[in-house]
């Protein structure tokens, strides 16, 4: 489904990611984890079309198109989706119709028909049940005053409603506590199948506990210097992120001798 | 050419239709209209050498010539064209700045108000009228508000009596048929309203045609204690119009006026709000609200005078600059010595949508008393990047991405209109401005 071959990227003069390599079939989960820094939200941004990185070398294929020429627009259209590590406050656009605009905009691309009001209510019923959302809240303008468990909730009803291949997670859990946690993971969980496939970034394992991963993939330096199974989750859990950092640098020592 | 051009032909004007007068050039009216064309006379139009109207000028509109309160065969038909759909209330006409009574229909009953155009006012009730008449919209230092003086004749008198509540709203729409000339209108209304009693005043200006538009307008209200008064000012001219329209309020102590001024659509807009708090526990509101594109030019001077202690001034304009278009915003915030525990406060949010747009922005408070809180702000920036991101990410195009943050920026001003039908209809005008490009 999504394949990224050695993507270079930099913001101003800063190069963040530098030659990262992943494929993601459909069905699975990707956990990209990684200190600080790394280039995991970079990756989540380059992905989704934010312009404010420029991407210097490499190709994305996504489902076997060139995914880097198109806008973040079609990208979603597409079927990819990124849900917000900070999700963006806009006062005065409730959320119904944000997403009522989303919808019908991304049927316009793919030529399909405007829903109305009416299959719009029942498919926004069905979805609230998913993340356990109030319709107050939808009624209310988009992220504006939401707590930070709201907000990662509304990103999680969007992503349902917009049913996405590709979800990309930027750092979902952070901000939350175990409970608002645990609805979002079940969120995601229930939006899961055979035929499509998430990425969940994240600097911490707990998130990993309730989206069980297919692989684990460590970001370091803008590269994925190790990948793994869910245990290397649970091993960098245990020690930190210093062991990789060692290796890395060791390894760097080696080729420059 | 020089400016003296419509200045020339407006003296002139005012000497024949003087010549056309019988007893009436001998009322104190007409006295106060001799007054003012003098001191018309005197000041000239203003340049941009005035500090006033450093960043508006009129020397295309001064260089033109314009047929004032024009006839034309503008019909019902006409009218069709221009509807404000499921608008209801007492609904006013004036064309060219002529009274339209056959288009006109007033609803409230007379115990409610008093309603009649200026000129029968003049000749009907001239007792009210000079009690009233001029006492607060000042014309010596204002050109455009002595001419509007001297030729004070048109536009509408409306009386509410104490303790009334004017159910219906009063709205006056001043079209502008400038299909096969120039056209220009003075209109002059003079709205008091007595004590303890509510009513709404909407004034919707419309122009029509490719010739030049010229309106030169003076609103006064009078508004006595523990009234409640809504106005409103609505604009959807052509490119080529001028407007420039003065509303000058005395507040007495415990009233509330609200104004909202929504400019849609004009080439080159001055709009002057002048507002007095003569009295203790008032409040003054005013929001604003204009999104000019292409080379349209609106200009907005409010003064909000704090002359009595314990009251209240709101004020947030904003403002959505698209193409080469200019704005101006200038308020002007006193607080007199008497004016304790005032508070006062002032905010101007620009959007600029284009390069070549520009908008300038001055606040001026004065403040003689010392335990008040009067704050101001403005700003001036693009939509932000973050939020189009989002939209983006959601798979909205970046052009509507684009109007929808936009239209949400505008939507608290025009939320504030009570009037639905209006309400609706600026919804209507300005989300297809904001949509086209």
């Amino acid at each position: 489904m999504l394949k990224i071959s050695n993507l270079q990227a930099k913001i101003g003069d800063k190069e963040i990611l530098k030659g990262l390599n992943l494929e993601v079939k459909a069905g699975e989960i990707h956990a990209i984890m990684g200190p600080n820094g790394a280039g995991k939200s970079t990756l989540a941004s380059v992905l989704a079309g934010r312009d404010t990185y420029e991407v210097t070398g490499g190709t994305v294929e996504f489902e076997g198109e060139d995914l880097l020429d198109l806008a973040p627009e079609e990208r979603a259209a597409k079927g990819i989706f990124l849900a917000f590590q900070y999700p963006v406050e806009i006062p005065g656009v409730s959320t119904t119709n944000f997403l009522k605009t989303a919808v019908n905009e991304i049927r316009k691309y793919r030529g399909e028909d405007a829903m109305d009001a009416v299959q719009f209510l029942k498919m926004f019923k069905e979805k609230m049940k998913i993340v356990n959302i109030d319709q107050s809240l939808l009624n209310r303008a988009l992220n504006e005053g939401f707590s930070g468990g709201e907000k990662k909730r509304n990103e999680i009803f969007q992503m349902a409603v917009l049913a996405p291949k590709l979800a990309i997670l930027d750092e979902t859990d952070s901000g939350l506590d175990i409970d608002a946690l645990r609805i979002v993971a079940e969120g995601v969980n229930k939006l899961k199948s055979a035929d499509n496939a998430t990425i969940v970034v994240t600097h911490y394992q707990r998130l990993l506990d309730y989206i069980v991963p297919d692989f684990v993939h460590v970001l370091y330096k803008g590269r994925i210097v190790k990948s793994g199974t869910k245990e290397l989750a649970l091993e960098l859990e245990e020690r930190g992120y210093d062991w990789i950092k060692e290796e890395v640098e060791a390894k760097e020592l080696r080729e420059a001798v | 050419m020089n400016n003296t051009d419509l200045k020339t032909q407006l003296i002139a004007d005012f000497k024949t239709a003087e010549g056309r007068m019988n007893g009436e050039a001998k009322s104190a009216v007409h006295q106060i209209r001799q007054q003012a064309l003098e001191r018309f006379d005197k000041l000239g139009f203003p340049t941009i050498r005035h500090e006033e109207w450093k960043y508006s000028n009129v020397k295309n509109l001064v260089n033109q010539a314009f047929e004032f309160n024009a006839v034309t065969d503008f019909s019902a038909k006409d009218l069709e064209e221009m509807p404000i759909p499921n608008l209801e209330g007492n609904i006013l006409y004036f064309i060219n700045g002529i009274y339209n009574a056959a288009l006109s229909s007033i609803v409230s009953p007379a115990s409610e108000l008093q309603i009649m155009t200026f000129a029968e006012a003049a000749k009907n009730q001239p007792a009210l009228i000079e009690q009233y008449f001029n006492k607060y919209s000042d014309y010596q230092d204002n050109a455009f508000t002595a001419l509007n003086t001297a030729f004070a004749q048109n536009g509408i008198f409306v009386h509410v009596p104490d303790n009334t509540v004017v159910e219906q709203p009063i709205i006056i729409r001043f079209i502008n048929d400038a299909r096969t000339l120039n056209v220009a209108a003075q209109p002059r209304n003079l709205i008091v309203v007595g004590k303890h009693s509510e009513v709404q005043i909407a004034e919707a200006f419309r122009s029509l045609g490719e010739n030049a538009s010229f309106t030169n307008t003076v609103t006064e209200f009078v508004i006595a204690e523990e009234a409640n008064v809504h106005y409103y000012k609505v604009q959807n001219e052509s490119e080529k119009s001028y407007h420039v329209g003065t509303t000058s309020v005395l507040q007495a102590g415990k009233s509330v006026f609200t104004a909202n001024t929504v400019t849609a659509n004009g080439g080159f807009v001055r709009n002057n709000l002048n507002i007095k708090i003569d009295g203790e526990y008032a409040e003054a509101n005013m929001f604003g609200l204009y999104i000019p594109n292409g080379k349209q030019h609106v200009d907005n001077h409010t003064v909000v005078d704090h002359a009595k202690p314990n009251s209240n001034s709101n004020e947030l304009y904003k403002g959505i600059l698209k193409g080469k278009s200019t704005g101006v915003f200038n308020g002007k915030i006193f607080v007199r010595e008497d004016a304790q525990k005032t508070n006062a406060f002032q905010s101007c949010k620009n959007v600029l949508l284009s390069e070549d747009a520009s908008m300038n922005t001055k606040p001026q408070l004065e403040i003689w008393a010392d335990d008040v809180k009067c704050s101001h702000g403005t700003t001036t920036g693009q939509l932000n990047d973050d939020a189009l991101f989002y939209m983006q990410a959601r798979g909205i195009s970046k052009d509507t991405a684009r109007a929808l943050l936009t239209l949400a920026f505008a939507q608290d001003v025009i939320d504030k209109f009570e009037i639905v039908a209006i309400k609706e209809y600026l919804q209507e005008l300005i989300t297809e401005k904001i949509y086209q490009d």
